[in-house]
């Protein structure tokens, strides 16, 4: 009975669920489309892992617009907190109250706490109003990069994820009636702890093949020949293979070949791919390397490869 | 799960087989605990049970929990399932299949000895010393792959120095935070807190309650040179090492010979005997040669952005003795000290007094480390744990110096 509740407008199996992610723009591999199925129908929420630019983010936000959800979106750092996660009190309009109830000779500390802390000072953080009930159904949850917060946030995290409410002392306890959608991501600058991850389907968000990139290409870049795209996506994968301090990310195609149109090219030759390679690589090191002869080397076998492939 | 029985939750012999399929892959080393068991079923009968491919995911889904696993999973699953097609096997009764003696990897190896359940073969036995050469990695120098017994070292020594290592004074170094506390004397006013305090006067005055940042230990991690140059000092330094991973969180270990291992879950056991064995037996290039380039190499590429995040202080133990020391090297040293907060050099041959930057190796890395140290003894290493802790006596000389001097 529950379940059909909160089940409303969901995809019924996973082919369906990979549908729904093209049909906005997002191309997945049967991998995620199954755990994404999984998270939605247990209700779990779903950790994604994997290499900055590899579209984590992006997950959420497709899968928002998909079903006609509201996003709301947790971004941690170091130095998170109840008050700016959570809830904060109004100080300001609380400081007023107390200066009014002053004036007015209220001196029964009962009422003036039970004044103080109204629901009218609550200021409402993402986490609180994940939980809160939404028109057309529980909103998706983003908590982005949560490798960048410490221990202790995560520790909270726990908390809130397993029960789906928060405790706010002055107030009481707010507890979700539909539970939000919850999408968790990590680049893994550190190790999440393994009670949180027991508590979510995990998925680790791995570098499309070049099958795969291609189509994502063709989605997002359509101003980009088609010739062009098949050389982008081959030299992305060729670059991939190289032994670089950072991979180039989906997001880095996408930039690549969306700066490669703008300079109206239609097809790559040697002397834009070194103009271009900052788009692509974000290590000084990793750019020289490719600039000592390499990056041309590199395209004259994704040229061969192309070749072969078509005759 | 009792009251889920029915259509909601897989059950008969398909719970069965996953059982089975959980035990498997915990013997394998991975885990997978009932709760990722009673997730897998349900997840199966959320999915139904479709093609091999909507099953291996399914599966993969609810019961890998980390990226490392994935290997271990896909191995099992694959031996698990092999024989026929899946559906049947799920519906007829099942054994776990026998593996036949392929073993051409180490996770399948690992994998088949779960499956087989010959959980001894794991288990460090007595083994005379065995010396095998492995063509692939011979360099110029011949590489010995062996699991070194601590027996075999000097007793007597291995008593000393532990005793004396855990009766240091681990560094109390705290790093400030950007989380905030409350603190008697901190520089950000507690409004919460004031007005909490206000309202038990009834409003009348507020009293300014004040915050400050956290202060923690920043996390500290070692690359510890474990080839036949080093093997006295090695010792000694992953017992400090495991005493220092007892007394605080956030210490990962690494060594390395001519391949670079993570050893920070060995040592993470509470009795240091135990912690050293199963150092021992991860280990399989103990008192070889060294590939220092390489290892770093490696671990730039592999590990840095996982384990340096947070201001960590990078321990590089090693003589820097290097083969054929070349501009990678001075490359992936800077590299390494770009991406933490602080590279101290730990060197025993600075034991010697007229020890001088002369080898190739040691000119490479010297221009990159914040600090050169000694740590041939104990006297070394207390010095080691009075500069982590920002309260050295003596300050010791400018990496920068020594090349200097060599210079003149």
């Amino acid at each position: 009975m529950a379940e059909t509740e909160a089940a409303r407008g969901l995809p019924a199996t996973i082919d369906e669920t990979s549908v729904l992610l093209a049909d906005h723009g997002y191309v997945s591999d049967r991998a995620l489309a199954t755990v994404l199925f999984l998270a939605l129908r247990m209700g779990r929420p779903l950790f994604l892992e994997g290499e900055a630019g590899v579209g984590k983010t992006e997950i959420a936000k497709v899968l928002s617009q998909a079903l006609g959800r509201r996003l709301i979106r947790l971004q941690c750092y170091e130095g998170l907190d109840v008050s700016t996660a959570v809830y904060e009190w109004n100080y300001a309009a609380q400081m007023i109250e107390i200066r009014m109830a002053e004036a007015e000779g209220i001196a029964d500390r009962q009422r003036l706490a039970e004044d103080v802390f109204a629901e009218k000072f609550l200021v409402r953080r993402p986490l609180l109003e994940a939980l809160e009930p939404h028109e057309g159904g529980a909103p998706v949850l983003l908590i982005d990069e949560l490798d960048r917060t410490d221990e202790a946030f995560e520790a909270f995290l726990l908390e809130v994820l397993s029960d789906f409410q928060v405790t706010i002392p002055e107030l009481g306890t707010v507890r979700s009636e539909t539970p939000p959608i919850v999408v968790i991501t990590s680049n893994r600058t550190r190790e999440i702890h393994d009670a949180l991850k027991r508590r979510c389907l995990y998925h680790w968000v791995d570098y499309p093949d070049a099958k795969r990139e291609l189509r994502i290409v063709r989605s997002r870049v359509p101003g980009a020949s088609e010739a062009l795209t098949r050389e982008v996506v081959a030299y992305v994968q060729a670059l991939r293979r190289e032994d670089l301090f950072k991979s180039p990310g989906v997001a880095e195609t996408l930039d690549w070949a969306t700066a490669l149109t703008e300079l109206d090219a239609m097809s790559l030759d040697p002397a834009t791919v070194e103009d271009t390679l900052g788009v692509l690589l974000k290590y000084q090191e990793d750019v020289a390397r490719m600039q000592e002869g390499r990056a041309k080397q590199l395209l004259d076998e994704v040229r061969a490869d192309l070749k072969a492939a078509r005759g | 799960m009792s009251g889920q029985g029915g259509p909601g939750v897989a059950s008969g012999r398909l719970a069965e087989n996953v059982v089975h399929f959980g035990r498997a892959l915990r013997a394998a080393g991975m885990r997978v605990g009932p709760g990722a068991i009673a997730d897998a079923l349900q997840a199966l009968a959320t999915t139904g049970v479709g093609g091999r491919g909507d099953v291996y995911w399914t599966l993969h889904a609810c019961l890998v929990k980390r990226h490392e696993d994935h290997e271990v999973f896909d191995q099992t699953f694959r031996l698990f399932f092999r024989r026929r097609g899946l559906q049947e096997r799920m519906m007829s009764e099942l054994l776990p299949p026998t593996p036949n003696a392929d073993r051409s990897n180490e996770v399948r190896s690992r994998v088949a000895d779960a499956l087989h359940g010959k959980r001894e073969a794991e288990l460090p036995r007595e083994q005379k010393p065995k010396v095998e050469l492995d063509a692939r990695l011979t360099m110029s120098q011949t590489e010995l792959l062996q699991t070194k017994d601590f027996e075999a070292m000097s007793a007597a020594e291995i008593a000393v120095a532990r005793q004396l290592v855990r009766r240091l004074v681990m560094p109390d170094d705290k790093v400030r935070t950007r989380r905030l506390v409350p603190s008697g004397r901190g520089g950000r006013i507690d409004m919460r807190r004031s007005l909490r305090a206000s309202l038990r006067t009834g409003g009348h005055g507020v009293t300014l309650e004040r915050r400050a940042p956290a202060e923690r230990h920043p996390p500290v991690v070692a690359l510890c040179d474990i080839s036949g140059s080093m093997a006295q000092y090695s010792r000694m330094v992953l017992h400090f090492l495991h005493a220092l991973t007892e007394a605080r969180g956030r210490v990962h270990s690494f060594v390395f010979g001519t391949r670079l291992t993570n050893v920070t879950r060995q040592l993470a056991a509470r009795d240091p005997e135990v912690a050293l064995e199963r150092t021992a037996c991860a280990v399989s290039d103990w008192s070889g040669g060294t590939r220092i380039t390489t290892c770093i190499r490696r671990f730039n590429h592999d590990w840095s952005r996982r384990v340096l995040g947070q201001g960590a202080v990078v321990l590089l133990v090693t003589d820097g003795l290097e083969r054929d020391p070349d501009a990678d090297l001075a490359r992936e040293v800077e590299r390494l000290k770009r991406s933490c907060r602080r590279l101290v050099w730990l060197n025993p041959l600075l034991r010697f007094d007229r020890f001088e930057p002369r080898a190739g190796g040691i000119r490479a890395i010297l221009p990159h480390v914040d600090e050169f140290r000694p740590v041939h003894n104990l006297a070394a290493m207390r010095e080691l744990v009075a500069a982590l802790d920002g309260s050295a006596v003596s300050a010791p000389r400018s990496p920068r110096d020594w090349l200097k001097e060599y210079a003149a």
